[in-house]
């Protein structure tokens, strides 16, 4: 059956938080051997979810992929577009207008915002407070009302072409940013009196999973939950791509790794978020906002890869091309399969709703882990 | 109708009485569970149920019809009729305790002189429909909630006794409107707000809401204890937790917030019911705002909280109400 | 002894304060929208199914039936159908068929047309028990359009 099998203990019994269950946001099936209510071993069985999107990005040209990105992790759909193409254009060496990159920005950055949104209240309502959800998709739906208005769509975008991106803003587009971001500023009030303050929260997350520097290092951990750790090691910094260098904003890093820690280290994301699309809306340059490519581009013999920061960690791409418009190998590195992969490890011997809170904190996407 | 003349009339008054309890029930829990979810929404800067009957109104009832109508689901290796007996215990009980609860000077079924304990009595059976739904699902995680909720009733018991003790060394009684009586214009939360505040934890406590809500986790257990029931099943739990929580309330604003009591009404002696359901309606809001607000403790914060906090606190008000009892004999 | 009484006072503190923010909320107005008694106006970016382009020229669409939105679909859901005639430069379209229960609404389609002859609708309450409620005809659309 597994490992845990092979080690089962007299005195304990499996119990399976099934791929059906409120709390694993997906499929995702963990199989714990528990003893009262404490986890002993736990092994999280994956596949429920596998769609073959390498296979596929091995099958279609490089063109017709695009819409697959945005499936695989769709509360960061931009971000993944953006890498994507972002590596098309690094393999091929095309250019990419200035007025575009910014467009970019703006949109990747509002979708982290929305993602780290709909990541406070899911963790809420995975420890049971029913309103801070509420809250959250009431300012969640500001954005994807933002981001419809420009791109069409409001999760699965595929708004980033190779050459820059489909559509240009206008000055609605900015309007709105700008009364969205001072509305936000406004909000984070609330969630600070009716949740970080917290008594009963705070005694849920604090002092509970450590995450520390030594076990992100073993299981290539990434994201908010390395960097409550200690470690600031953000992509947008350590491999800075599109117009990060010249956009400035913090990385906040936590000091005890514990799950407060990296909850702490979220909100404060959200309000550089908030900082970095502001100086991008300053800094926006007029031109064009795509520069065309051919659509039969051969992509040249070689290989390739790019990385980008969504909010979750380090999403890497990579591809061989063999020199036609298939990609010969097309691999994807998602943040959340090396998250999760630490809970083994972190969570032996936790109680079924530390665990069950642990597995919100490292904020897990299921769809993506399984591509 | 000669027949009628017959009974005794003391039979006739309690089956009368009867009959007028169990269909309160059903109506508390169309209004509470109405309330539950309007309030909901209206925390959540939404509407609530708007779609059947006016402004939702008939919603619960037509919840009910539907409940009834699906099928009672036993699982395949549980017990066949024990898994039947565990929600009419969840129910039965607590119905029974409306016996001794002066709704107002005259309206109450029997004033027993030991009211308060038979009330406590009853609220202890409550533990024993949960342990028994959990135990009889032959499901793992209704297991958990079932055990969770044994400790976390059984733990809370406690500060609820010991600081409706304290008030019944200061009125002298344990009948329930004699302790309305002793309290005069003087209402006992302002003698002991500690007691009212440690007794008001218990009794979310004690009727399974959040933020205590662990026995019926939703984002740990599935469903926790009722995982397993469907159809009127579950209804006859969703039943029992209202009209417990109607009993905590009923019995803090008995004790403390002086039942009946209040400025004066015509027909005073019978129209005293509507502070009385006044202050419980006050009471069971502030329950529900509590559930909507706070996300749920852990298992052990939550034993934590009793046995640090809860317990120190109403022995020290037992004790500095004897002393002042004693003092100002 | 001195944390014991911290932890509880502002643990107290900060309970109260959570729920001023829950009653706050109460007197908000709502953010909801009661569907489908009111409806939210549709961003005319949205992307709905497509649909030919009514040329005000010509009254008619301007596909010239160049296969290249078949040819460049990831999903395989267009079918275009077109026959020379004489006396009529070019192809003439007779049949544009979108299995819409394959589209992923990337738009390669609508961005690679040389004559722009596809456009995004906004439909959006889309539900039905037949799947063939999703096979569009979009010259038949067309015309009904008027």
């Amino acid at each position: 059956m597994s490992q845990i099998a092979r080690t089962k203990k007299e005195h304990t019994f499996y119990l399976n938080l099934g791929p059906q269950h409120p709390s694993t946001h997906g499929v995702l099936r963990v199989l714990l051997e528990m003893d009262g209510e404490h986890c002993l071993e736990n092994e999280p069985v994956l596949g429920y979810g596998h769609r073959m999107q390498e296979k596929i990005g091995e099958s279609r040209t490089w063109a017709a992929f695009l819409p697959n990105t945005a499936r695989m992790d769709y509360l960061s759909a931009l971000i993944f577009n953006h890498g994507y193409v972002g590596l098309i254009e690094r393999m091929a060496g095309i250019e990419v207008p200035r007025r575009a990159e910014f467009i970019r920005v703006i949109t990747d950055e509002l979708n982290r915002i929305q993602s780290h949104l709909l990541w406070l209240g899911a963790f809420l309502l995975d420890l049971g407070a029913f309103t801070p959800i509420m809250y959250t998709f009431d300012d969640r739906e500001q954005i994807l009302d933002i981001l419809e208005d420009v791109t069409g769509s409001r999760l699965t975008y595929s708004y980033h072409r190779v050459g820059g991106v489909c559509r240009d803003i206008d000055a609605r587009f900015v309007d709105a940013t700008r009364a969205f971001i001072k509305r936000l500023r406004s909000r984070f009030k609330i969630y600070d009196d009716l949740v970080t303050g917290n008594i009963i929260f705070i005694k849920r997350v604090k002092d509970i999973a450590y995450f520390t520097p030594d076990l992100a290092k073993r299981y290539g951990l990434t994201g908010p939950c390395l960097r409550g750790a200690g470690i600031p090691y953000d992509i947008r910094r350590a491999e800075p791509y599109s117009v990060y260098p010249e956009l400035d904003f913090e990385i906040p890093v936590g000091t005890k790794g514990d799950c407060l820690d990296a909850y702490l280290v979220r909100v404060r994301e959200m309000e550089q978020s908030l900082r970095i699309i502001e100086q991008a809306l300053d800094m926006l340059p007029e031109g064009p906002f795509r520069n065309k490519v051919g659509r039969r581009l051969k992509l040249p013999q070689g290989d390739a890869s790019f990385s980008v920061e969504t909010g979750h960690g380090e999403l890497a791409y990579y591809m061989i091309s063999d020199g036609t418009d298939v990609p010969y190998r097309l691999k994807i590195r998602v943040p959340s399969f090396s998250n999760l992969s630490v809970l083994p490890e972190l969570c032996r011997g936790m109680l079924i709703a530390d665990l069950a809170m642990t597995m919100g904190t490292l904020d897990l996407v299921i769809p993506e882990i399984d591509r | 109708m000669e027949m009628l003349n017959l009974l005794p009339p003391e039979f006739l008054r309690i089956v009368i009485s009867a009959i007028i309890v169990v269909a309160f029930v059903f109506l508390n829990c169309m209004v509470l569970g109405y309330a539950e979810r309007k309030l909901a929404g209206f925390f959540q800067m939404r509407p609530g149920p708007m779609e059947v009957g006016p402004w939702g109104l008939l919603q619960l009832m037509i919840d009910g019809v539907k409940l009834i109508a699906k099928q009672l689901i036993i699982p395949k290796d549980s017990g066949k009729m024990l898994f039947r007996v565990a929600p009419l215990l969840a129910f039965m009980p607590v119905a029974m305790s409306f016996i001794v609860i002066p709704f107002s000077e005259k309206i109450q079924v029997r004033d027993m002189d030991i009211g308060l304990v038979f009330m406590l009595g009853i609220m202890a059976l409550h533990v024993v429909s949960t342990l028994l739904a959990g135990w009889v699902s032959n499901n793992k995680y209704a297991l958990f909630g079932a055990i969770r909720a044994v400790a976390q009733n059984i733990a809370y018991e406690i500060p609820m006794l010991l600081s409706l003790l304290a008030v019944v060394f200061i009125s002298n009684t344990l009948s329930m409107q004699g302790i309305v009586k002793a309290q005069g214009p003087i209402w006992n939360i302002l003698v002991q707000p500690l007691a009212f505040i440690i007794y008001f934890v218990a009794a979310i406590a004690e009727t399974n809401r959040a933020p205590f809500d662990l026995p019926e986790a939703e984002s740990e257990l599935t469903a926790g204890f009722h995982t397993e029931y469907s159809g009127m099943g579950f209804s006859l739990f969703v039943l029992g937790e209202y009209t417990n929580m109607f009993f905590v309330c009923s019995i803090a604003t008995v004790v403390f917030l002086g039942g009946w009591s209040g400025p004066p009404l015509p027909f005073y002696a019978y129209s005293g019911i509507i502070w009385f359901f006044l202050k419980v309606y006050g009471l069971l809001f502030v329950m529900i705002w509590v559930r909507w607000t706070y996300p749920r403790t852990r298992f052990d914060q939550l034993l934590n909280f009793c046995w640090m906090y809860l317990i120190p606190f109403s022995l020290v008000n037992l004790l500095i109400t004897v002393v002042g009892v004693k003092l100002l004999k | 002894m001195k944390e014991y009484f911290e932890l509880l006072f502002t643990g107290a503190k900060s309970l109260l304060i959570g729920l001023g923010v829950t009653l706050r909320a109460m007197i908000k107005p709502n953010v909801t929208v009661h569907y489908p008694r009111e409806k939210i106006a549709i961003s005319p970016q949205f992307r709905g199914h497509t649909d030919l382009v009514k040329d005000a020229a010509t009254g008619t669409h301007k596909c010239i039936s160049c296969m290249m939105c078949e040819k460049d679909c990831p999903c395989g859901c267009i079918s275009v159908a077109g026959e020379t005639r004489e006396g009529v430069k070019g192809k003439v379209l007779t049949s544009y068929l979108l299995d819409f229960t394959k589209c992923s609404l990337c738009g390669i389609c609508v961005e690679v047309c040389p004559t722009s002859a596809l456009e995004f609708s906004q439909e959006y309450e889309l539900a039905s028990r037949n799947i063939e409620d999703f096979h569009y005809d979009l010259l038949k659309r067309l015309e009904a359009r008027g």
